[in-house]
């Protein structure tokens, strides 16, 4: 860690967990294929980075794969493949004909292709990240598409976004409020934002994260897990209970 | 049949994957031969009148292959199956460019999602099987027959279609005033109906006598836009 | 007019090709030019300007096992409206045996103003046999707006469809030469290589307005369009 930041990410960015023992979500439907976990919030509050943290630290440990529906150049493919992050054939880009909210809600066939194709492709996978193209608060993935989503915002857009809520603010199953390390040039107040997210989010989580600072997102990644688990729990469970 | 079944289908809402095409305009934008409303009226004709008559002639060759045997239980499964097939064959021989097959084959697979999720039947499963999905005038085919609509109403939905998936890519790629766009739609009307009602007449045909129009740069521009690092549209 | 020619190769039994058969009436005139290979080559002469209004031109070409023909034209053939305003109509039936090749190369086809003409070509290949198949369509004469003017193109190998193309231009159809058809260009085109031996090459950018294209069988399809005839025969020459 960089000597030179003011902020001290682990303590003093407030934050909150699942308690463990209490999940404050609905039990995963019985799922024969990949948990799939859509990543949405506006443009710039680092989707992409926290997709290749997620990458960076789960790699070695889930089958995974990324469909982006982020603008993807092939210098994008070969940074994370040069960062060792995941080799391109796990990535695959959606083109959303200029409509990043109509790709992930209301036509979603693209982005369940996409995954489909990476399935057939790898074989069976534990975990499909889906990343929404940059768009604003209002954007959240259909239930059709995703199991659980993360809704990214970052303090630079103000420390007034958890206020606003939308959609994606209010209802994602974790909010993670980005780039905590840049809130002192921004002049952001994260205890604001933090009152602001449990009161829009009642017992949802939301973790405040700076991948400058952590760049494995080891709190997402912990969440990540544990969505994972827990669907792989359920899974096992109904299989034994078909017997 | 419901007429509403007939506007679910046609609706730019429905969803089976079009927003993400643009049937070549975005191609044609960037090569600067689509700029404004004019250019876009003159692709839009180009589209229609070489593009609507072989979708709308298959869609609704597709559809009447169905139709007969939904109307036939008795039928095996081999007097549809050979018939799909040869369409599928057909229309694979239409589409030179590998680019425009796969961009037919990946809308007819997001519309069989759609139309096995919206009306289900066991006609979709006659479908050749391809990894990258039936083309998307066999899809919209049995789809229109599943919804219980007639061949006439299969090949206006093709036609239709054909025209506001570029029509719509236009609003979004050159910020055209959509008031604009819609008044130009509104003035092909008769042209797509008379395309649609051609193409439904001919539906009857064997596949290989139906429509074989070509468009040269619709192939060449596809293969350009497949090339290219970043688009906005799938095609 | 109508006329009919009719051009039967067939091996000669010692690495080379004979004709069997070489027939032509006018306009359609065929001369047999041979270059000392062993691919037998015939060039189609013009007689008259043509095809006009009226013409029904019938050719008719048989490739047997092991042959090799390759067909020329000594000018481009010129698409001229008749009096009475009837369609010409130029048809080609080529049928290739197993083994055998057809090098089909003939000068452009230019859709003078006013013509109503139709090209029809029909070719069959059996399973091994290789074909070079070249049209060019060149949009009216100098400074000249073309007629209507339909090439189709069918072709089947082995008992199923690989290419169905037809090409319609002039004013009878919206949008011909738009930016979805042809995009103002004047001459456009294809050369399709079917060759069961080699594999299909992959898809490539020839120019700003030429690809090559691999089709779903043994086969590439090489399409543009350009300005004139002379670059468009850049990117077709064979």
């Amino acid at each position: 860690m960089r000597a030179d930041h003011a902020y001290d990410h682990d303590e003093s960015v407030p934050h909150t967990h699942p308690e463990p023992g209490v999940d404050p979500h609905p039990p995963l439907p019985q799922l024969d294929r990949a948990v799939r976990i859509g990543i949405g919030g506006p443009v710039g509050s680092g989707k992409t980075a926290l997709v290749a943290a997620l990458c960076r630290a789960l790699a070695g440990e889930l089958r995974l794969a990324v469909v982006t529906n982020d603008i993807y150049t092939t210098e994008d493919a070969d940074f994370l493949k040069r960062a060792g992050v995941l080799d391109p054939s796990r990535i695959r880009a959606v083109e959303t004909g200029c409509c990043p909210h109509t790709a992930i809600r209301d036509d979603i066939s693209a982005n369940l292709d996409a995954v489909e194709e990476l399935e057939d492709a790898l074989g069976p996978l534990d975990l499909v990240l889906v990343e929404s193209g940059g768009d604003n608060l209002t954007a959240t993935f259909s239930k059709g598409l995703v199991d659980q989503q993360i809704f990214v915002v970052d303090v630079a857009g103000g420390d007034k976004v958890p206020r606003k809520g939308g959609p994606g603010v209010t209802t994602a199953d974790l909010l993670v409020i980005n780039k905590t390390d840049l809130a002192p040039l921004v002049g952001a107040d994260l205890a604001v934002m933090d009152r602001d997210a449990r009161a829009r989010r009642g017992t949802l989580p939301t973790i405040f994260q700076s991948i400058a600072q952590d760049p494995q997102a080891s709190q997402v990644a912990d969440w990540v897990r544990h969505v994972v688990a827990h669907a792989a729990g359920a899974h096992a469970h109904a299989h034994a209970g078909a017997h | 049949m419901h007429r509403t079944a007939y506007l679910l289908l046609a609706d730019g809402r429905f969803p089976s994957g079009g927003h993400a095409h643009s049937s070549g305009l975005e191609a044609a934008v960037a090569a600067g031969r689509v700029t404004d409303l004019a250019g876009l009226e003159a692709f839009l004709h180009g589209r229609l009148s070489y593009a609507a008559p072989v979708t709308a002639a298959f869609t609704a060759a597709t559809h009447l292959t169905a139709a007969r045997m939904g109307r036939a239980p008795s039928a095996t499964e081999s007097d549809v199956k050979v018939p799909f097939l040869s369409l599928d064959r057909e229309l694979e021989a239409r589409t030179v460019s590998p680019a425009l097959r796969l961009a037919s084959r990946r809308q007819g697979r997001a519309l069989l999602r759609a139309g096995r999720n919206t009306w289900p039947s066991e006609l979709y499963g006659q479908l050749p099987k391809h990894p990258d999905g039936p083309h998307q005038p066999l899809a919209l085919g049995v789809t229109t027959a599943a919804a219980g609509l007639s061949a006439e109403e299969a090949a206006q939905i093709a036609a239709y279609g054909v025209l506001t998936g570029p029509a719509s890519a236009a609003v979004r790629l050159l910020g055209l005033d959509p008031y604009q766009v819609q008044n130009l739609l509104a003035r092909m009307a008769g042209s797509c109906d008379e395309i649609a009602a051609a193409a439904a007449a001919v539906a009857h045909k064997s596949p290989q006598e139906l429509p074989a129009h070509a468009a040269p740069l619709a192939d060449i521009s596809a293969e350009l836009h497949a090339t290219w690092e970043v688009r906005l549209f799938a095609s | 007019m109508r006329a009919l020619a009719r051009i039967v190769a067939e091996a000669d039994g010692r690495g080379g090709t004979r004709l069997a058969r070489l027939r032509g009436e006018p306009p359609l005139q065929l001369r047999h030019t041979p270059d000392g290979s062993a691919t037998a080559t015939v060039h189609l002469i013009g007689s008259a300007a043509g095809p006009l209004g009226g013409d029904d031109l019938r050719i008719e070409i048989e490739v047997g096992e092991g042959a090799s023909l390759c067909v020329r034209s000594v000018a481009a053939s010129i698409a001229l409206p008749g009096r009475d305003g009837t369609p010409s109509r130029t048809t080609v039936t080529a049928v290739v045996a197993a083994d055998g090749e057809l090098r089909w190369l003939p000068e452009q086809l230019v859709a003078a103003a006013g013509c109503r003409h139709q090209a029809t070509s029909t070719v069959e290949l059996a399973g091994g046999a290789r074909l070079l198949w070249r049209e060019e369509l060149i949009c009216g004469r100098h400074d000249e707006r073309p007629g209507d003017a339909v090439v189709s193109t069918s072709v089947d190998y082995d008992g199923a469809p690989l290419l169905r193309q037809s090409l319609t231009i002039g004013p009878g159809t919206p949008g011909w030469d738009g930016p979805a058809v042809l995009g103002g260009a004047r001459a456009t085109g294809s050369l399709l290589l079917v060759d069961p031996a080699a594999a299909p090459a992959p898809s490539a950018v020839l120019g700003a307005t030429a690809v090559r294209m691999p089709l779903t069988g043994p086969a590439t399809l090489v399409s543009a369009t350009a300005p004139d005839a002379h670059v468009l025969r850049g990117y077709l020459d064979a």
